[in-house]
């Protein structure tokens, strides 16, 4: 492995060389690469320059930081204070009012070009834009300014996806997301309530390691945690397919982890990894659905925060089972060469004793006759 | 004799035609019509727009009819019945056509369709059962099987236009196995399982009545509509599931089919596609009752019948004696 690492990176980073490859091959597992690509994440981390990252809450309710927070691998406080620069997060940071706006425009203009701009929370656009204002400026008019000069931007959560919870029909504010306010770079989305850390974080680290974004889908997710269904690894997909489900909360197929699509349950139409990955590093079943809480498709535009929690899914993409019976099922196998010779045998003796029986029939009647006619002639 | 074959022949189609007549002529105006449907009568609606094809109404029926799964499959894991059958009561089918890509589309499309019991509002089965096994509830409708009565005879199996009866045919023991809407979960106070399992309400329980003008408002509805569908039991607990209407094909299968039955079906592809064939409105049990008790309706037509064949007995013997007195019989054959 190529990385130097000295002790100055042991005291930066608060972990042994072990512990620091382990993360960087954690990393680069979680989004399907391999292993040498986690030397490449290990050689950017120990880069001695930190990227700037600028983190704008808008109309959010911090989840998004909450469950950053809760990232083990790295936690955050490594990711903030040692893998990037975070030069400004309102949850997070120390400084406020005036300074901090301040210290924010500082860091864009001296990181222009260069810095990620990470947003959280939908942009209102009713009224001017008046319903989300930070140090006097609209919500709007503050992602325009940072934007203009990001190297990347990621818009962490549902809401700066596509405007989330705040953007539910009627939508007051008139809210939408930031692909609706930046048009003139890619934007990735992480959309979810929250969203899964690792899924950030991932994006984050591959943007440092091979400076682009992962691939992305029509819709801005990172294809490698946005591109399968919910239903597709749920791990109470068998019960769906075998037709056991849940048919209310606690009853006995609740309590033996039966399918919860009856109750409600979004995977068949929510994108999103949240089965493979799970959440809090606390162990298998970490999920809603784990838990046995239909999924409300946080992930998805009009199935999140739209649809009722107990309304039934689509099912999106629905393919004909293989395994099913057609309308008219031949069933059984033709005869076989044994039953056939079998079957001739009996047919050819039936007839053969049959047109004895008749000849012979023919035959004594005739005889008799003759026999009287004999008698008489005598 | 050359006449008298001539005369038999003759006397035959003049005896049987007129005895048929005799017979026939008052038998007919008292032949039945179909029979009326029950007013309180239970029954199922099903939507095949609405079907996912989960399996959960096969899983539930085996469960609530303490059936043993059907393996069809080179790996016996899965219950895979290809068909009704003395082990499966209802059975998911489905109809594909080429790249299968729509669902409840008839070309390049799917479909799923539930086979079951269709409880005929005049039933074959019951009409053929000589030992009245088979029997239709005067109540519900529900057509059930007494296999303390049955005896094997399977006219009920032949008799069926939805060849839905079964015999089991591997047991030592058999029995008729069909669907009898649960009838036993109902003393417990719940209704077809199928029904009660089904997560978007494509199986609905109810009474026939209010099943038909469900099936009457989801054909008035425009294709892609939002409406509000019924789940488990018509009118029941359950709360409803909001969709968009399929296009339907604008027929209620099981309305008029047969003299109508208690389970009726909606599709989005036609149904002779779905292996539910057009059938006459005039029940088959109907027709042949008609003619049954016509042939016998106060043992005119056997008692005509015996008197034409004693009549033409009666001729031939005084034929015969006549003959033998007119000249012998000719040497049959040549002299050895």
């Amino acid at each position: 492995m190529s990385i130097t690492w000295g002790r100055e990176s042991a005291a930066r980073l608060g972990m042994s060389r072990r512990e620091f490859l382990g993360f960087c091959t954690a990393m680069a597992a979680s989004m399907g690469l391999s292993a040498v690509a986690g030397e490449a994440m290990a050689e950017a981390i120990l880069a001695p320059r930190r990227p700037a990252v600028i983190w704008l809450a808008l109309q959010e309710c911090t989840g998004c930081t909450e469950s950053m927070l809760r990232a083990e691998h790295p936690t955050l406080e490594k990711l903030i204070l040692e893998i990037i620069s975070l030069d400004y997060n309102e949850a997070l940071m120390a400084g406020a009012g005036h300074q901090a706006e301040a210290a924010r425009r500082a860091s864009m203009a001296a990181n222009h070009g260069k810095y990620v701009l990470v947003l959280e929370g939908a942009i209102p656009e009713k009224d001017g834009g008046i319903y989300c204002k930070i140090g006097g400026q609209t919500a709007k008019a503050m992602v325009l300014e940072a934007a203009a000069g990001a190297a990347a931007v990621i818009a962490i959560g549902s809401c700066a996806s596509w405007g989330g919870m705040p953007s539910t029909p009627p939508n007051p504010t008139g809210c939408v997301g930031a692909p609706s306010i930046i048009k003139d770079k890619p934007v990735v989305t992480i959309p979810g309530c929250p969203p899964n850390p690792y899924n950030f974080l991932s994006t984050v680290v591959h943007f440092l390691t091979f400076g682009k974004l992962p691939e992305l889908d029509h819709l801005g997710r990172p294809k490698f945690a946005y591109s399968r269904l919910i239903h597709e690894n749920c791990e109470r997909r068998a019960h769906f397919d075998n037709g056991r489900f849940a048919m209310e909360f606690g009853d006995a197929g609740h309590r033996a982890g039966y399918c919860l699509y009856r109750l409600g349950c979004k995977g068949p139409e929510t994108y999103a990894n949240c089965p493979s990955i799970l959440f809090g590093d606390v162990g298998s079943g970490s999920w809603p659905v784990g838990t046995g809480h239909p999924c409300i498709g946080c992930t998805e535009q009009h199935v999140g925060f739209e649809k009722p929690i107990h309304a039934l899914a689509a099912l999106a993409g629905q393919t004909p089972p293989a395994t099913y019976p057609r309308i008219v099922e031949e069933q059984g196998q033709g005869a076989t060469l044994a039953s056939a010779g079998v079957l001739v045998a009996v047919a050819a003796a039936a007839a053969g004793g049959g047109g004895m029986v008749m000849h012979n029939i023919g035959k004594r009647e005739a005889e008799s006759e003759r026999d009287t006619r004999r008698e008489e002639g005598k | 004799m050359t006449s008298t074959r001539r005369e038999f022949l003759r006397d035959t189609l003049v005896g049987g035609g007129s005895a048929l007549a005799a017979g026939l002529l008052p038998a007919i105006a008292s032949g039945r019509d179909n029979l009326p449907r029950i007013p309180t009568a239970r029954g199922l609606l099903y939507d095949s727009t609405l079907c996912i094809g989960c399996k959960a109404c096969m899983a539930a029926c085996k469960q609530a009819n303490d059936l043993p799964p059907e393996h069809t499959l080179a790996e016996p894991y899965w219950d895979t019945p290809l068909d009704l059958s003395g082990k499966t009561k209802t059975v998911i089918k489905m109809y594909r056509d080429g790249t299968a890509a729509v669902k409840d589309r008839e070309v390049d499309g799917f479909a799923f369709i539930k086979a079951s019991c269709m409880h005929c509002v005049d039933p074959s089965c019951v009409s053929v059962c000589p030992v009245s096994a088979m029997r239709k509830d005067p109540g519900s409708g529900i057509v059930t099987n007494n296999p303390d009565v049955c005896i094997g005879c399977r006219y009920c199996v032949a008799a069926c236009p939805f060849k839905v009866p079964r015999f089991e045919y591997d047991t030592p023991f058999p029995r008729i196995k069909k669907c009898e809407l649960c009838e036993h979960r109902m003393a417990k106070g719940h209704y077809a399982a199928c029904a009660a399992v089904c997560p978007t309400g494509a199986t609905l329980y109810g009474q026939v009545e209010d099943l038909l003008r469900e099936a009457k408002r989801r054909l008035s509805l425009s294709p892609g509509e939002e409406t509000r569908f019924p789940r488990g039991e018509l009118g029941g607990a359950d709360h409803d599931v909001r969709a968009h209407t399929a296009r339907y094909v604008p027929q209620i299968y099981g309305e008029s089919e047969m003299g109508g039955t208690q389970m009726i079906f909606l599709a989005g592809v036609p149904f002779a596609k779905l292996g539910y064939r057009p059938l006459p409105t005039r029940s088959y049990a109907s027709v042949s009752e008609t003619l049954q008790h016509s042939l016998y309706e106060g043992m005119v037509m056997p008692i005509a019948a015996l008197a034409g064949l004693s009549f033409l007995a009666y001729r031939s013997r005084v034929n015969h004696t006549l003959l033998d007195e007119e000249d012998q019989p000719e040497p049959a054959g040549e002299q050895p």
